[in-house]
Formats: structure tokens, C-alpha cells, sequence
């Protein structure tokens, strides 16, 4: 009897935990995105701060700094400390910046509307330009980028653009991939042969531009519009690939790709990459300082030994990035045919993709669309 | 010496509960902290607005549910059942004679079967995936041996293919053990009272193994309906099934709330079966 009661009510018991488990967690955490969106004041800094008194926490993409980094910064900027944690994605870094609380980092590298939208949150010191002295290193173009002009909040890391990856040997006629319609309407040869990126606002960009639209659109029309000629081309497709598409292209099963220029396999001989005539994106990875933090003039010194041309052309010469600092890239040898040519001026003709806010939502839907039918 | 006689039952059974509840312990600590917590939390965020970088705001909504009935979403719900129905009922018209076979040979054998039933979970899921791209890929192997230019990639079939060749273990193994424990005698008698072999096997062969056939469909159709690798590996991302909604909502979209409705969609479905399965189970 006893027996039973108890195996009876134990299902119950641990539901009722689990359930007040999940109260609690949410009573703990309070809602980032209902309060103001008004950027922060910048906080006071002294430019002869003790260094060493102060330590530093990075959150990066793996791979994306020079494997030294910390031991230079800590020899040079005799900080106390340095650490690096990793993240996968925008959006992992994303949760853990605007998670409650403070997340412990000092300097985020996150990409230019992830900085825009952290910054809309009052989440991002504003930039001392006096405490970072290298930023004379940049392009004039580098300050001017959509997401933050004038660099108020953020400083660019690494950039590059979106186009058509394409086998010189398998495609017909080299004027094709200079036009998105090579992967909306492919001609015979290719048909069957092309890829699309899924990721909702990559996967819009060929059509968007194709039609002349802006790809921050939040038009109804103009996303419809743009659906239409994605479901057009969607029998044509081999397949939607945000990864392999660089393989797909060796092995001679796709021609041409849609391909974030960094990830052009152009090493090999037969592999070119085209900007398409009507226009494409320009992405931006940056680097910000969160206001939670409390090493903010070490944050500051980190920033500005990143753009000391030595350390920020590792970016070119090792990952095969862009990086928008002039006095880095004269220093990098760039192999014929290599993308690391694009100028910034070529560049900039690429729209800077901003952050849509609620808008963001019409883009997953188009895609789930898209991808569903 | 009476009163021992009285409480030495009473204590045993005591110390016998309390071994019980030790034994016990680890295993359902695990539960509560890493199932039924994590899934306390996605079924409570199914009523809150998201939050604009993932996470949840705390206002109390219903949009997410009205969101669900949005034709798009039900289309992919039905897409997902009607694959992983087609996947079960292939896995069944292969594996029931498989494991048949398996169940009449000698015991040696039957041990090798066995364990080339399971030999493929041996080797890591995403690796035998991939050898399926390599296997009928354009330039891949089954192309160049037949010399065809057959496109068998990226397709919906392909990922029905993949999803069968995935569970059909899982659909073998409990009708393996419920054709191993029926009593050949039955079908001895059935012969003997004059059933022919065809009506042996609907009148008491298929109904005696029965509870194996619902556990068999259940475990493939479970993990086929939530699938989200094999449509994008095998199916090129050009077809969405439920798994790939969730993942996307949550992991692109960082729209939690309508991830765990999502969820909680696809729960709720598992569940209907699981209660239609014990229910035919217990008539069987």
C-alpha cells in the first residue's frame, strides 16, 4: 500500500520540482530587451591607468587570433591576465553577452549589426578614439560602415563581401557568374550545378539584389517579390549549402556557388570568384567594449596593439581575411588571383548588412517558405 | 520477544525502500536535472514574446500557439509525419521478414545476424551519412560503377532512404526478441488443425508478435519524425521537416518561445502515438 502511494506520487513530486526549478530560473532572469535602447554614456578613463592591476577576457571565434595573442599582450601591455574564451557563432555570443548578469568579458569580437544591436541595448562603452591611437591605421572606408559610422562603439577587425565562386573550366562563359542570375535563373549547363546559402539573410541577397532591392529591406512587397524569384529558382538548385560548398566546387559537382569570399577556395587554379554587377553585401567582424566591463583602459590597449600592423595583417596572411587596415594589408603579399585584392573602394559598393530588429522575423519566414515548399 | 517478532518486518521492508531509493538516486537525479527540467523550462517559455537576441521576455502571450496553425508550420508538421510514416512502414515490410529469418537460424547464426544488425552503430551517425553522400553523389560511387549521371542526391526520397537506413536496426531488434519468444508449438498446432502457412502467420504468428511490431514502428518513427541532420545532409536543405524548424527558430532565428511550441508540437504528437501504442499493445 505504502509501496504504492509512494512510486505514485514520485512522478508528481519530481514534475513539481522541476516545474518550481523552472520558476525560479525564470523569476532570476530579467528580460535584456525590454529596457531602453539608448547607447551608453562613456565612462571616464584615465589613458595612464596601472595596466597591471587590470586583466582581460576576449570572446572570439576559434582560430581567429593570432594562438600567441595573450602571452604578446601580457609581455607588452603587462596586464595581469589574459584569457580567451571561444564562441561558434554570432548568436552564441550573442547569449552570453546580453545574458543577466556580468559575463566576465571585456572585449567581444562579434560581427558589425551584432555590434549595432548590442549597442542599441546600452551594452557597448563607447570607443575613447584618445586611448587607441592605431585607429590612424585604418582605411578612411573602415569608418565609415553603416552599422557605425564614425566607429563610435566598435572597431573593425576583418571584412569582405558575398559573390559567385565558380570552376573556370566548367563554366561556359565567364560573363555568367557576374550576374546573380547565375544561381536564380542558371543557364542549361549549370543547371542542376548551383548552390544557395540557407542562412535566412544570405539566402535572400541574390534575389534581393538581383531585383534591386536594398538587403535591409523590411518591405512586404519587395520580400514577396523576392520569394517568388527564389521559389523560380529553387528546382534549379543542386542544393542549399552554407559549408561545403568550397568541396562541391572541387569535386565538380556544383559550378558555381553563392560564397563569402573567405571561403572561395581560389588557391586552386580552376577557382575564381566574381562580384555579381548588381551589388552584394559587405560584412564587417568587429571588435567592442562591453560596459560591464572593468578593465576598460586595458580593453582600450588591447584594441589598439590588434591594429599595430604586425600583429592585425596575421588576419591576411594566416585565415585568409581582409583586414580594413591599411598599414597591415601593405605589408601582406598578395598572391596573384587571391581575394585579398578586392579593394576597399570595391568593397564599399557592397551594402552594409544592418540589424533589422523585429523585422528580423520576416527574413525566417521567407526562408522556412523558401526551404519548406 | 513478541514485540521483535512485530518490528523486524517493518524495519526490513524500511531498509529495503531506503536500498531501493540509493540504487535509485543517481539515475533519477539525472532525469530530474537533465529532462525534466530542461523540458519544464521549454514548455513554460511557449507562452512568453522572444527576446531579440534569444532568451525570453516575461510577457505573457499566446501568439506562439497562433503561430503554430500558420498553414506553413502545419505543412512541415505533415510533411514530417507523412516521411517518417513511409520510413516505419518500409522498416517493417523490411525488417519483420528480417528478423523472421534470423529468429529460425541455428543459434550460431543467429548471434552473427545479430550482430551485423547492430555492427552500424559501431561506427559514428554523421560518418554513415556521409558515406551515403559519397555513395550517390553526382561523381560518387554508384554513378561511376553503373556509369549513369542518375541524380539520386538532395532529394526527398533520398532522405526517406536515409532515415531507413538509419532506425531499421531499431524496427529488426524488438521483433527479433518477440519472434524469438513465441513457442513453435503454436504454429505446430496450427498446421496440425489444418491452417495453412499464410493464415498461421495472420491468425497467430502476426498477432502474438504484435507488441513487438508497435515497439519496433515506435522506434523508428520517433527519431524520424524529429530529424534534422538527414534532411540536410542527404536532402540538400531544400526539404524542412519539424526538426530543422526548431533548430532553426532556436539556433538562426534565436526565437526560443516559438521553438519551444515547436516542441511541445512535436511532444504532443509522440505522446498521442505512445498512448495509441499502449492501448493496441495491451489488446493485442
Amino acid at each position: 500500500m505504502s509501496r504504492t502511494r509512494f512510486t505514485r506520487r514520485l512522478p508528481a513530486a519530481v514534475a513539481a520540482a522541476g516545474l518550481a526549478l523552472a520558476v525560479a530560473a525564470c523569476g532570476g532572469e530579467s528580460s535584456t530587451s525590454s529596457q531602453g535602447t539608448t547607447a551608453a554614456q562613456a565612462d571616464e578613463l584615465k589613458p595612464n591607468a596601472d595596466l597591471t592591476q587590470q586583466e582581460l577576457q576576449i570572446t572570439v571565434w576559434d582560430g581567429y587570433t593570432p594562438k600567441e595573442l595573450p602571452q604578446k599582450v601580457k609581455e607588452k601591455l603587462k596586464v595581469k591576465d589574459m584569457r580567451i574564451t571561444l564562441h561558434a557563432t554570432n548568436e552564441e555570443a550573442m547569449t552570453k553577452l546580453t545574458a543577466p548578469g556580468d559575463s566576465g568579458i571585456d572585449v567581444a569580437f562579434v560581427s558589425g549589426q551584432y555590434a549595432q544591436a548590442l549597442n542599441e541595448q546600452g551594452l557597448l562603452e563607447p570607443i575613447h578614439p584618445e586611448l587607441i591611437p592605431n585607429l590612424a591605421n585604418l582605411y578612411p572606408e573602415a569608418t565609415q560602415l553603416a552599422y557605425d559610422k564614425g566607429n563610435k562603439y566598435s572597431v573593425p577587425y576583418t571584412w569582405g563581401t558575398t559573390g559567385i565562386c565558380y570552376r573556370t573550366d566548367l563554366v561556359k562563359d565567364e560573363e555568367v557568374p557576374k550576374s546573380w542570375n547565375a544561381i536564380l535563373k542558371p543557364p542549361a549547363w549549370a543547371d542542376k550545378k548551383v548552390t544557395m546559402m540557407t542562412t535566412e539573410r544570405w539566402l535572400a541577397l541574390p534575389a534581393l539584389k538581383s531585383l534591386g532591392y536594398s538587403v535591409n529591406t523590411d518591405d512586404d512587397k519587395e520580400i514577396a517579390k523576392a520569394r517568388e524569384l527564389l521559389l523560380a529558382a529553387k528546382p534549379h538548385l543542386l542544393k542549399y549549402d552554407d559549408t561545403t560548398f568550397g568541396d562541391l566546387l572541387k569535386s565538380g559537382e556544383a559550378v558555381m556557388v553563392e560564397a563569402w569570399d573567405g571561403w572561395c577556395p581560389t588557391s586552386e587554379k580552376n577557382i575564381k570568384f566574381a562580384l555579381p554587377k548588381e551589388g552584394s553585401d559587405l560584412w564587417v567582424d568587429t571588435m567592442v567594449i562591453m560596459k560591464s566591463s572593468k578593465n576598460k583602459e586595458a580593453a582600450h590597449a588591447l584594441i589598439n596593439f590588434i591594429l599595430d600592423p604586425e600583429i592585425h595583417s596575421w588576419a591576411a596572411e594566416n585565415i585568409n581575411y581582409k583586414v580594413p587596415n591599411k598599414a597591415a594589408m601593405e605589408r601582406v603579399q598578395v598572391p596573384e588571383g587571391s581575394l585579398l585584392g578586392i579593394k576597399p573602394a570595391e568593397l564599399l559598393n557592397g551594402e552594409v548588412i544592418v540589424d533589422l530588429g523585429p523585422s528580423s522575423t520576416k527574413y525566417t519566414r521567407l526562408s522556412s517558405e523558401v526551404t519548406q515548399s | 520477544m513478541k514485540s521483535e517478532v512485530k518490528t523486524r518486518p517493518a524495519s526490513r521492508s524500511i531498509g529495503r525502500r531506503l536500498g531501493a531509493f540509493v540504487l535509485l538516486s543517481p539515475g533519477l537525479t539525472y532525469l530530474v536535472v537533465l529532462l525534466l527540467v530542461p523540458l519544464a523550462l521549454v514548455l513554460s517559455y511557449t507562452v512568453f514574446r522572444r527576446g531579440r537576441f534569444g532568451g525570453v521576455v516575461y510577457e505573457f502571450t499566446t501568439e506562439n500557439f497562433a503561430r503554430l496553425v500558420d498553414p506553413l508550420y502545419l505543412d512541415v508538421l505533415g510533411g514530417s509525419l507523412k516521411i517518417a510514416a513511409l520510413t516505419t512502414v518500409l522498416a517493417l515490410l523490411l525488417g519483420y521478414p528480417t528478423a523472421y529469418l534470423i529468429a529460425q537460424l541455428p543459434r550460431k547464426w543467429k548471434t552473427v545476424a545479430l550482430v551485423a544488425v547492430v555492427l552500424p552503430f559501431w561506427t559514428n551517425f554523421i560518418i554513415r551519412i556521409y558515406a551515403w553522400i559519397i555513395l550517390l553523389s553526382g561523381p560518387g560511387l554508384v554513378n561511376s560503377v553503373l556509369g549513369t549521371e542518375l541524380e539520386l542526391l538532395y532529394k526527398e526520397s533520398t532522405i526517406v532512404v536515409g532515415l531507413l537506413y538509419s532506425y531499421l536496426p531499431l524496427m529488426v531488434l524488438p521483433l527479433y526478441a518477440a519472434i524469438e519468444r513465441l513457442d513453435p508449438q503454436l504454429r505446430e498446432a496450427s498446421a496440425n488443425l489444418g491452417a495453412s502457412g499464410f493464415t498461421t502467420f495472420r491468425k497467430v504468428t502476426l498477432p502474438l508478435t504484435l507488441p513487438g511490431v508497435l515497439t519496433g514502428s515506435m522506434f523508428v518513427f520517433v527519431p524520424s519524425f524529429g530529424n534534422f541532420v538527414i534532411p540536410e545532409l542527404l536532402g540538400g536543405s531544400k526539404t524542412l521537416m519539424a526538426g530543422n524548424v526548431i533548430r532553426n527558430e532556436f539556433l538562426k532565428a534565436r526565437d526560443w518561445p516559438f521553438a519551444s511550441t515547436v516542441t511541445l508540437a512535436l511532444i504532443a504528437v509522440l505522446v498521442v502515438l505512445l498512448l495509441a501504442q499502449a492501448w493496441a499493445a495491451r489488446r493485442a
